[in-house]
């Protein structure tokens, strides 16, 4: 009696675990189902390539080329100040810092982490944006730029905490080696330490990327959203989240417009996938090679 | 000064030049929300509901319909997550099973929070007809919820000593009552605030309640799981690019934002500080 | 050995994965007497001592060949469930490991999750187990204060508590005092010494002097084998075999 119960529980605590799994898999299926039509309509590569995307005219063309460009530059953009912030507050955190510092920082850190994305967009949009226009004589500070710049800021927590992660693997003897032949601690940390830790770092790269490239709210708010193909970065853009969030509530269900967005979805998550994947790749790698299994 | 010596300094200075640029950042937001928000914050704020199409009153229901969606949300997440993790910490042999249950669910962590939406939409109130609703909300960010959950559930777990479990098998306890007698009260305190880091996590979310659940404007509170409802985060975004009354709404969006910001800095902050206490004194 | 055999190990191999642990072993542990197991550290006694309550299924990756027997009844037998034996067979591990509850608690778990409900007869065990641990004096005043406020020594003489309370047939201690210092060492020795009176004591041991001051049988293992076993007093002035001689006498180890 008393073993049915434990094997009971076993199997229950078995199901359950694959919750995980089932959701990933649902969300796969839900994306193909809803997403696939528009390929009745629209040839995958017009799809993908087509310079237009004007889904409600008459005829609606439906080219997502511009919105994949806006996510390419506003995370690109976005790329260009969360991986010097991120690891740089990473480097410090692990290599200056004291004790007393970290324990202050690295909180504080998380706590920018946990900010709503929707403030950070609040706060691009109220500050930031015209603080830019102003600065630069531009004509909206509601543009690429100032999202990437916003973005930037929000993935710069992610991207601290996974390079610092990295960095506490490093053993302490690789130090001491270096310490010991007579180079100084910024010898130390640029010509053992960051390379030691390199693969991880970039585990916390694509993260980052993958974050910022997913992100919604934030680039809805600030990127301007205007759909066409941006010639400057100073252009309002329409990255594929914004594109997503601003258009699902006017699109029809089932019609091709909704169906669309749910292709962009399918499209956004493959990209997300990859990333994470290949982060994980890397990151398994690194910790064999500093002698970490698991 | 040697050029070695020189690079230091540089290098040192710039490293961190780079945390303090973070810190700004960190700083300039709560202050100018804190600062532009304060203003309209009132007890009147805090308690109406809206009123004159969402230019004067307050907005009580987006405060209550926030609270519902992410206890709905947690009240998802936690059972399936504690299950979870206790599978992957003491049940799982190692093999191919745990190897793809660990891949979803850190896939599962790096899904974008908009996908989630869609998910939602054609799930929850399309196929199974919850409508916007706080249910479908509440499910949606449940499983947004659920890798934050499980995550923390396992580093509670593990932190538990190895030599707890094999006292209690030795006495001739089952796997189960060493699990439920020891192993998850011990465990208790880090499960907790991995717990209240998710309902932070949650609360702020606005993308995946933008189709399941939220609505820009109601007076009434919600009467069911089945009503839509207002929520903080939606509503900051739909009082900046909705509505007709531009200057008026920024006012009251700042004071959503400031509630949504101290409501979500005072709970993760909570667990992020008695974490870093634990992990000191684990140290 | 005149003397009844509790439990009996009949040609034990043991694998962690590919590598061989324990080869070939026989073994005869008699009744109501310590049976101490020495060897250098690597040598398989711990690994040993776990399969006679069956810790060993912890461990992943592991495979067993041969029998076990108590009172005759194979322990990895079809039927037999390892929370069963784990109840006749108890365990006292090389670092004291309280669970983070009170005192009273402590000793209590074992009786709560093997079904007893009736609080006077808890309450009575508690104490009795607590008395036969001869800690009871220490902390008869404090029985609800956490364990974790407890010294090394009184927190092992509790896990030995916690053990007496299910009133096992067979306890087994895998180097109990290896996190000790001479003094509560040598309470936990007089306290062996008591109990084998009424249970069957197996003790693994690195130190040797333990050894030959608690125990009535000794057996050396070296490399994953049985090398000798005998009376202490043999073992310890005429082993028969060149390693055991070298062992004892320091030679290496």
């Amino acid at each position: 009696m008393a073993r049915i119960k434990e094997k009971a529980y076993e199997w229950v605590f078995t199901a359950l675990a694959f919750s995980s799994l089932i959701f990933l898999v649902g969300i796969v299926i839900v994306l193909f189902k809803e997403g696939f039509p528009i390929f009745k309509a629209v040839k995958a590569g017009d799809f993908l390539f087509g310079r237009f995307w004007y889904p409600t005219y008459e005829p609606p063309e439906f080219g997502i080329f511009p919105l994949i460009l806006a996510s390419f530059w506003v995370t690109l953009g976005a790329l260009l100040v969360c991986v010097p912030l991120g690891v740089g507050s990473a480097l410090y955190l692990n290599e200056m810092a004291s004790f007393r510092q970290r324990s202050v920082l690295k909180p504080m850190v998380e706590i920018l982490a946990s900010i709503p994305s929707v403030v950070y967009g609040f706060f691009g949009m109220m500050i930031v944006a015209p603080v830019l226009q102003d600065l630069l004589h531009i004509p909206t500070g509601l543009c690429a730029f100032s999202a990437s710049l916003v973005l930037g800021i929000m993935a710069t927590p992610t991207v601290c905490s996974i390079a610092e992660d990295a960095l506490s693997y490093v053993p302490k003897s690789f130090r001491e080696a270096s310490f010991a032949v007579g180079a100084n601690r910024w010898q130390t940390l640029t010509k053992v330490v960051i390379p030691a830790a390199g693969s991880g770092i970039s585990t916390a790269i694509i993260l980052g990327m993958s974050r910022a490239v997913g992100e919604t709210m934030t680039v809805l708010m600030v990127a301007g959203g205007s759909a066409v193909i941006p010639k400057s970065i100073f252009d309002p853009v329409r990255p594929m989240t914004s594109a997503i969030a601003a258009e699902m509530g006017e699109a029809p269900m089932g019609s091709m417009h909704y169906h669309s967005l749910f292709a962009i979805a399918l499209i956004l998550f493959l990209i997300t996938f990859a990333f994470n994947i290949a982060a994980e790749i890397i990151s398994r790698r690194f910790r064999i090679k500093l002698g970490h299994s698991g | 000064m040697r050029t070695k010596d020189i690079s230091q300094k540089i290098g040192f200075a710039a490293l961190f030049m780079c945390m303090l640029v973070t810190l700004f950042f960190l700083g300039a937001i709560i202050y100018f929300i804190a600062a532009r928000g304060i203003k309209v914050i009132s007890w009147e704020f805090l308690t109406q509901v809206p009123k004159a199409g969402m230019t004067q009153g307050g907005v009580a229901p987006a405060i209550v319909g926030t609270l519902y969606i992410t206890l709905g949300a947690i009240a998802v997440s936690l059972p399936l997550g504690l299950a979870c993790a206790i599978y992957l910490c003491e049940y799982s042999p190692k093999g191919i099973f745990v190897n793809i249950i660990r891949m979803s669910i850190n896939n599962l962590a790096g899904v974008p929070s908009v996908v989630f939406g869609l998910f939602g939409l054609a799930v929850f109130v399309k196929f199974f007809k919850f409508g916007v609703s706080i249910l479908s909300g509440s499910l949606t960010l449940g499983i947004l919820a659920l890798p934050v959950v499980i995550s923390a559930t396992q580093e509670a777990l593990t932190a538990v000593p190895l030599s707890l479990r094999e006292a209690s098998l030795a006495l001739g306890a089952t796997k189960w009552e060493t699990i439920k007698k020891i192993v998850l009260p011990t465990a208790l305190p880090g499960i907790l605030t991995g717990i209240i880091l998710s309902i932070g996590r949650v609360a702020g979310e606005t993308a995946p309640i933008l189709f399941t659940a939220a609505t820009f404007y109601t007076r009434r509170y919600p009467d069911s799981v089945f009503s839509e409802v207002m929520a903080l985060p939606y509503h900051i975004y739909a009082l900046m690019t909705e509505g007709a009354h531009p200057k008026e709404q920024t006012a009251i969006a700042y004071g959503c934002a400031l509630i949504l910001l101290v409501l979500v800095l005072a709970i993760s902050g909570a667990a992020i500080f008695i974490r870093q206490r634990q992990r000191i004194r684990n140290a | 050995m005149h003397n009844n055999i509790k439990m009996k190990a009949e040609n034990v191999d043991f694998f962690y994965g590919p590598r061989q642990a324990l080869k070939d072993i026989n073994l005869d542990i008699c009744e109501k007497r310590v049976t101490a197991i020495i060897g250098p550290s690597g040598c398989g006694k711990s690994t040993f001592i776990r399969l006679l309550n069956r810790m060993n299924e912890l461990i992943p990756n592991t495979s067993l060949k041969g029998r076990i027997l108590l009172d005759g009844e194979d322990i990895f037998g079809q039927q037999v469930d390892a929370v069963g034996i784990r109840r006749r067979v108890g365990m006292v591990f090389q670092k004291p490991n309280p669970f983070p509850k009170s005192i009273f608690e402590n000793v209590s778990y074992g009786l709560h999750v093997n079904g007893v409900k009736d609080k006077k007869l808890i309450e009575k065990k508690v104490v009795s187990s607590l008395e036969k641990a001869a800690l009871w004096d220490d902390i008869k005043d404090r029985l609800h204060e956490s364990a974790l406020k407890l010294s090394g020594g009184q927190q092992q003489r509790l896990c030995i508590a916690r053990c007496l309370a299910v009133e096992p047939e067979v306890l087994l201690f895998d180097e109990p005092c290896a996190s000790l210092d001479p003094i509560s060492t040598g309470k936990i020795e007089e306290l062996i010494m008591e109990l084998k009176k009424y249970y069957t004591i197996v003790i693994v041991t690195h130190n040797m002097q333990q050894a030959a001051r608690i125990s009535d049988h000794t057996a050396f293992f070296l490399l994953g084998e049985l090398i000798e076993m005998g009376k202490t007093q043999d073992i310890f002035t005429a082993p028969k075999d060149k390693r055991t001689e070298d062992y004892i006498t320091g030679r290496f180890g």
